[in-house]
């Protein structure tokens, strides 16, 4: 059954939206939050695991330490005050991804709380600077993975039984709740997206987190609700889960608007639930319905003892904190003499970073935009995957310009040098070997090849002869094809003009 | 149910045990609830009669041990085999833990 829904503009002009985003952040040390059980992504099921994140009786929890001062340097660059004194707590749940029946979490006393970050919003006329609150960033940890067996569609409804796999299970997560974000009308979805990506270059810059979307190390719930406008009423709210991508983020908040506008403009109301978000349909289906069943029984964790970062540690972790996004965006615009597009595109592709190490592995600024925005950013599209996680480094592109600019390999042989890097054949200089790409620079061939296309094409040459230098083209044209595009056009242009002066 | 001196009543109802038994997904029988209840109020009693002995001046306590900053370094340590781990598991599957199916959503 699909929901009634409201264009846009007719929900905007009847509603205002609330948002509220919930971020989780995987942090990305070597061990969990409360044993030291490894971390890694991707390994064999139930290999990473031990008494303490299986929940076995008398295994005692530890806190990495490690965890709770990335947790303190990401509270920090959100500009939120850090709790002098905090514990952990006991979330109640029965659920068989938690094997404790219950998650250690963080309550009423969050390590961190009361911050704001400013995030830029594109708009149809440049960009605006929004400020979003913070309400509070607590510790706590990851749920094991669940695979559901049976029924037809692998979604938990139907499903006949679920496989559980615990390597995720106590993994370091941070949660960071915003306040309300109000005001932003037609730009709500915007915001919520642009909160997204500026809170990922911001947890890249702490160097806290691989925040990879796809690999669920950042997630994101929309929280929205509508109030009648000019009121400034906060509606009963959805929330909305399973937004795995940044687009993700921005579809989702504005499908709710035209959902919930329908429902609240036919004079019905929102039913206060979870919904998923489900990317190829561009919906958000209803899922659990918010009931006592969310009766969690905080407590405070009797086996840990309280965290009391002192003042001292504190500050000496305020000054470890990298320069904030936005911030580091103007000093690199600046630097690189971008314009405010290039600069925009640059960000768009979500190539900040790489075109940043590859201008210090030596590539001029320009030249690392060019390869990775077009070239690159065009092939992780093709593959739909993320820029960075193509397997070609920023060195290596650095490599490829600079055999070009030292006459080694021309823009067109480059291409293949990217080909055979990302197919894995080696380094730039050892696919060029292997596959033979270098620019003949041997004067002898070149001359014989260009004797042969003024052979071959006799009409041309006369014209040049005549002082149509613009025929040229067609003669470097034939050579080029003939040398399979390892020669220096430069030089054949030359070349050609020399002999039928 | 005996009275203890100065401690003020605490009941837990009977449907407050139901919806704990729910919460915590064990299926109690009508007769079950009705010896339940007033079991668990003696207990919560018991506990309402510490919080008596506490005066004012006495923060609520978690914990009995003036120790903060309990901290482990960022180090791996070995953990259990796929085959130990599942050694428990009452059935299992693709080298996960097989459990029945549960309605509703993860967390
Ligand atoms: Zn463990």
């Amino acid at each position: 059954m699909s929901d009634a829904l409201v264009p846009y503009d007719e929900a905007l002009a009847a509603f205002d939206p609330a948002m509220g985003l919930e971020v989780h952040i995987e942090l990305n040390t070597v061990t969990k939050m409360f044993c030291g059980c490894p971390t890694e992504f991707g390994a064999e099921p139930n290999t990473q695991t031990c008494p303490t994140c299986l929940g076995l009786p008398g295994s005692m929890p530890v806190v990495n330490g490690k965890a709770v001062e990335s947790a303190i340097r990401i509270g920090l660059a959100l500009n939120c005050d850090i709790a002098s004194w905090c514990r952990f707590a006991r979330k109640n749940y029965f659920y068989p991804d938690m094997p404790k029946n219950f998650q250690t979490s963080q309550y009423d006393e969050p390590i961190a709380f009361d911050g704001y970050t400013d995030v830029l919003v594109d708009t149809a006329d440049g960009s605006e600077v929004f400020r979003v609150e913070i309400e509070r960033a607590h510790m706590e940890e990851d749920t094991g993975k669940s695979l559901h067996v049976g029924g037809s569609t692998g979604r938990i409804q139907g499903a006949d039984y679920s496989l559980v796999d615990y390597n995720r299970a106590g993994i370091p997560l941070i949660e960071i709740v915003t306040r309300p974000i109000m005001g932003a009308r037609e730009k709500a979805p915007a915001v919520a997206k642009a909160y997204v990506a500026h809170l990922r270059e911001l947890i890249l810059g702490l160097g806290v987190s691989d925040v990879r979307m796809e690999q669920g190390s950042l997630r994101c719930d929309v929280n929205l609700s509508l109030a009648p406008i000019g009121t400034g009423e906060l509606g009963t709210r959805t929330e909305t889960k399973n937004v795995n991508s940044l687009r993700s983020v921005e579809r989702a908040a504005r499908y709710e608007i035209s959902r919930q506008a329908a429902i609240l403009g036919s004079g019905g109301s929102i039913l206060q639930e979870t919904r998923h978000w489900q990317e190829v349909s561009g919906v958000t289906l209803s899922g659990r319905e918010k009931s006592d069943a969310d009766d969690y029984r905080y407590f405070p964790e009797p086996d840990l003892v309280p965290v009391a970062p002192s003042e001292e540690w504190v500050r000496s972790l305020k000054d470890t904190l990298p320069e904030p996004p936005r911030v580091r965006r103007d000093r690199l615009q600046k630097e690189w003499g971008f314009s405010d597009l290039e600069m925009r595109d640059t960000i768009g592709a979500d190539a900040l970073g790489l075109v940043e190490e590859t201008i210090a592995a030596g590539a001029s600024p320009q030249a690392a935009r060019k390869w990775w925005l077009s070239e690159l950013a065009r092939r992780a599209n093709e593959q739909d995957v993320d820029i960075a996680s193509l397997p070609i480094t920023p060195a290596q592109v650095a490599r490829i310009q600079a055999l070009i600019d030292e006459g080694g390999i021309n823009d067109k042989l480059a291409r293949q040098v990217f080909d055979g890097v990302l197919a894995g054949e080696g380094t730039p200089d050892e696919v060029v070997a292997a596959r033979g790409l270098a620019i003949v620079s041997d004067e002898g061939a070149l001359s014989a090849a260009v004797d042969a296309a003024i052979a071959a094409n006799p009409d041309v040459a006369g014209k040049i002869r005549e002082g149509k230098v613009a025929a040229a083209g067609a003669l470097i044209g034939a050579v080029m094809k003939d040398m399979r595009g390892q020669a220096d056009a430069g030089r054949v242009r030359e070349l050609i003009l020399e002999k039928l002066a | 149910m005996p009275d203890i001196p100065g401690a003020s009543r605490v009941e837990i109802s009977r449907d407050e045990v139901a919806h704990l038994a729910d919460l915590a997904r064990i299926d109690l029988s009508d007769a079950e609830l009705d010896a339940l209840a007033p079991q668990l109020s003696v207990i919560l009693e018991s506990i309402a009669s510490i919080s008596e002995v506490a005066a004012d001046d006495i923060p609520p306590t978690s914990h009995a041990l003036p120790l903060t900053n309990v901290f482990r370094e960022d180090v791996v340590v070995p953990c259990l085999t796929a085959e130990q781990a599942l050694s428990g598991a009452p059935a299992k599957e693709q080298q996960r833990f097989a459990v029945p199916r549960i309605l509703g959503d993860e967390q």
